[in-house]
């Protein structure tokens, strides 16, 4: 009898199945992978387990006992803890004040020096130090996944799911978080690991469960030497073309050059700090970096969103410093933004009238300020055909289709104007291995057209991969342009914590 | 197909909120112990039935148009305009200027310059509340609400004091008559119906054209739903509110102006009574679209028209008519509570697939 078991579960949305009889078991004190693409139903079984919504049919054993599980309380009751990927903190509360929150004590009186006396035994007893009276803002992120961590064991959590726990994390805090994972385990805890990315599974994980359109494929003993290449092909249910197709790049002239690019956040600390470096026709160069360490702005000073405070950006000879979003777009560049749903579409309007947003003014579907939505119809059919977007029809709203066909859509939109500089911020983030090759080869097919491309990512493995050259940014400030052949993880890693030659840099 | 079907579940929605608002009215005018069949007879045969009880209701139903349009193009921006009154009321007060005291005109030059004055007025007013948002940020609900406020005073102040007519007869605080040659014309012998009719279909048409087929109805729109993807794409959000609330004031001035060409004829004091408010509630059944605009509009016009039949033969008093107002618009605004279980219900095999999936 396994520790905990879920058996034939079936969740349904409406008409999207997105568990169809998913069983899955788990003995005490292992880690516990769970494998899948985006949209495979990994969170839909997790949030099923920890409470968020009840399953249509199935069971949830644990200890061979049924679980009814009403709600999260229920399921923190029963030992069950989950730390999702967004983290659930609020930031301008103290660490203690987060971590006793929804916790029923004296319903009058609050004793926070007590629950961080108790806090602070708990979190030293696993080697976890936060201070409990810190500001949850001032806190690494890091820290902030340690004290989700935490939190969920400060309610006696025995099993403890993670939801795509490293997507946030440096390559260094990542090793960590594994130490902090083996350590769990054998003090008596079961993790539950949700994760896409095959590298960390042969890490840390003792088995795992591969899910694929909401059903389980199997579930299978993660051995030292395990083929990741047969994990892939489970998971995405053929043989996948894993490999990009690369030649060696041909840099030509000089298209975007920034020197001295100093700008501030809007709450007034500079995020770039005396930035230069150059992009040539033909290259791809990638800039990595840790989330938040000024890559955003400066992306966004380079396409006009941002005013920078002092420096030079020029586009093909011409300065662009200061100049506005329309003026640079002017000047051949497509922009593929950070946040899809946010910047890239507007979700209610249809696919034909998201194709046109980047050039809605220009021929040859805007003519004296009228619209023709017939060419914007033969723009977006060529598109959709070209970039392999999955629709049903052109009047579909973009926020019916899945996140995939959605970046689909925006990267095929930027590419089909044939840019003279590509920037694009991370291209393929939440999408799974398929979309994310298809969606990297078109990015390498426009840099053999001549398109100089900037990229930014999180993820080293795609960094590493597809830039001709690397830039990585640290604290705003660039720590290193290195060639794609001399890059290697622990050099990067190293570097994007800020450790340069042995010294940590930065203020 | 899917368009079609996002319309018809509009149309059905404001169907179920008209439906629903007339049950519970019924319900209530019966515990009031008033027949509520017999009323409601009275008020649809009041409304429709004859030439002149249709007309009447056209003739109501021409400044809620405006006003509606005057909400729903700022809502499409992301602006919410409660100050259709005061931009009415400026725009009555320039028509009347321009009515009043520009003589020697020929009609055919006087009613368009009235109106233009109505038009232009109404924009700035408008525009006002654009710029205070974009230059010091101020909320536009308490700009718009404080702005009625100027308005409708100032033309108090007006009519009392140096535009009062004071060769009339009674000392009304009223402005002198619009002279005859800016009176728009009637376009139906033996009824009121003028020619503001045929504006507000052109003004619907226009704002239908505009929305849907120009780069700054489009531009308006994408500002309205997702800013940031507006200003990544090189829009300015600012200056496309403005416009927006330029419009806005526009429409709602114009409702004004062709209030005082053909029926009032003369600026007096809350002279406009609910018309800017009952605009918001005509754009929100019309989910801010032309055609449920109009409709909507109409049916505004037909209860106003109908409940004074209601009264007087039916006896209920025709303020019912504004709880029935008010509860259909609370059916609408509340409309997520039912109307897609309902009209899922109704449509099984094409189920929409807005639910979030968790991947």
């Amino acid at each position: 009898m396994a520790f905990l078991e879920m058996r034939h579960i079936r969740k349904t949305f409406g008409s999207t199945v997105a568990n169809d009889d998913v069983s899955l078991s788990v003995e005490r004190g292992e880690i516990h992978a769970l494998l899948g693409e985006n949209g495979a139903g990994k969170s839909t079984l997790m949030n099923i387990l920890y409470g968020m919504y009840p399953a249509d049919s199935g069971e949830i054993l644990l200890n061979g006992r049924q679980l009814h599980l009403a709600g999260t309380k229920d399921a923190i009751a029963n030992g069950i803890g989950m730390v999702h990927q967004h983290f659930m903190l609020i930031p301008e509360q103290t660490v203690i004040e987060n971590v006793i929150l929804g916790n029923r004590g004296n319903p009058f009186v609050l004793n926070l020096k007590e629950q961080a006396r108790r806090f602070t035994e708990l979190a030293a007893k696993y080697g976890m130090e936060v201070d409990p009276w810190c500001r949850v803002d001032q806190l690494s992120v890091g820290q902030q996944q340690r004290l989700e961590i935490l939190k969920a064991l400060y309610k006696n959590a025995e099993i403890l799911i993670l939801d795509e726990p490293t997507a946030v994390l440096t390559p260094q805090e990542v090793q960590g978080l594994f130490r902090m994972m083996r350590q769990l385990t054998d003090s008596g805890c079961t993790i539950l690991f949700i994760t896409h990315k095959l590298p960390e599974i042969m890490d840390v994980c003792t088995r795992c469960t591969i899910l694929r359109q909401g059903r389980t494929v199997c579930s299978m003993p993660i051995l030292p030497g395990a083929d990741q290449h047969e994990l892939a092909v489970r998971m995405v249910g053929q043989e996948v073309e894993l490999a990009l197709h690369k030649q060696a790049a041909h840099p030509g002239e000089e298209v975007l050059r920034v020197t001295g690019l100093h700008c501030a956040r809007s709450d007034g600390v500079e995020a770039v700090r005396g930035v230069d470096f150059s992009v040539r026709s033909g290259e791809i160069v990638g800039i990595c970096g840790v989330d938040g360490n000024g890559q955003s702005e400066l992306i966004r000073c380079i396409t006009g969103l941002l005013r920078p405070s002092a420096g030079e950006i020029s586009i093909c000879g011409t300065d662009c410093s200061g100049a506005g979003v329309k003026r640079i777009l002017r000047q051949g560049v497509s922009h593929i933004p950070e946040d899809r749903l946010k910047m890239a579409v507007v979700k209610e309007m249809d696919l034909c009238e998201n194709m046109i947003l980047m050039h809605y003014d220009q021929e040859p579907v805007c003519r004296h300020g009228f619209l023709s939505w017939r060419a914007a119809r033969l723009q977006g059919e060529k598109i959709c055909r070209t970039y392999q977007v999955r629709m049903s029809s052109l009047t579909q709203a973009v926020q019916e289709l899945s996140g995939g066909n959605q970046q689909k859509l925006v990267v095929g939109r930027e590419l089909a104007q044939d840019p003279k500089l590509l920037i694009a911020v991370h291209p393929s983030r939440g999408l799974d291995i398929g979309a994310t090759k298809y969606i990297q080869n078109s990015i390498i097919a426009a840099r053999d057209r001549g398109a100089a491309v900037l990229m930014v990512s999180t993820e080293l493995e795609e960094v590493m991969e597809l830039s001709d050259r690397i830039l990585v940014m640290f604290n705003g400030c660039i720590m290193a342009d290195i060639r794609q052949a001399d890059a290697t993880r622990e050099k990067l890693g190293a570097l994007m914590a800020g450790i340069k030659g042995g010294q940590t840099c930065g203020s | 197909m899917k368009r079609i079907c996002a319309k018809a579940s509009g149309f059905f929605t404001a169907a179920v909120s008209i439906l629903l608002a007339c049950v519970i009215t019924g319900i209530l005018m019966y515990g009031m112990g008033y027949n509520p069949l017999d009323a409601y007879y009275q008020l649809f045969f009041g409304a429709v039935v004859g030439l002149s009880a249709l007309s009447e209701s056209v003739v109501k139903m021409v400044p809620l148009v405006f006003t509606g349009l005057s909400f729903a193009i700022a809502k499409r921006s992301g602006l919410v305009n409660l100050g259709a009154t005061g931009q009415l009321y400026i725009g009555a007060l320039c028509t009347t200027v321009v009515g009043v005291y520009v003589t020697g005109l020929p009609a055919a030059l006087h009613i368009p310059l009235a109106l233009a004055a109505g038009c232009a007025g109404g924009a700035a007013y408008g525009a006002v509340v654009g710029f205070l948002k974009n230059r010091f940020q101020a909320n536009e609900l308490i700009t718009t609400i404080m702005l009625n406020e100027i308005a409708t005073e100032l033309v108090n102040c007006l009519v009392d004091g140096p535009m009062k007519d004071l060769d009339a007869l009674t000392k009304f605080p009223q402005s002198k008559a619009i002279l005859d040659s800016a009176v728009l014309p009637k376009i139906l012998t033996g009824t009121r119906l003028h020619a503001g009719f045929l504006l507000a279909l052109l003004a619907v048409a226009l704002y239908g054209v505009f929305m849907k087929r120009t780069k700054w109805g489009y531009e308006l729109r994408v500002v309205g739903m997702n800013p940031s993807a507006a200003r990544t794409a090189g829009m300015s959000v600012q200056r496309t509110q403005l416009l927006a609330m330029l419009l806005a004031g526009g429409f709602a001035g114009l409702a004004g102006s062709i209030e005082m060409l053909a029926i009032q004829k003369r600026l007096m004091q809350s002279f406009a009574g609910n018309l800017g408010f009952d605009g918001i509630a005509v754009a929100l059944l019309g989910g801010n679209q032309p055609l449920g605009i109009l409709l909507s509009a109409f049916l505004f016009g037909m209860m106003s028209n109908g409940s004074n039949k209601m009264q007087m033969l039916s006896n209920v008093p025709s303020a019912v008519i504004y709880l029935m107002q008010g509860l259909i618009i609370l059916f609408v605004v509340g409309r997520y509570l039912y109307s897609k279980k309902l009209w899922e219900g109704l449509i099984p095999q094409r189920k929409s697939r807005r639910e979030e999936v968790r991947p």
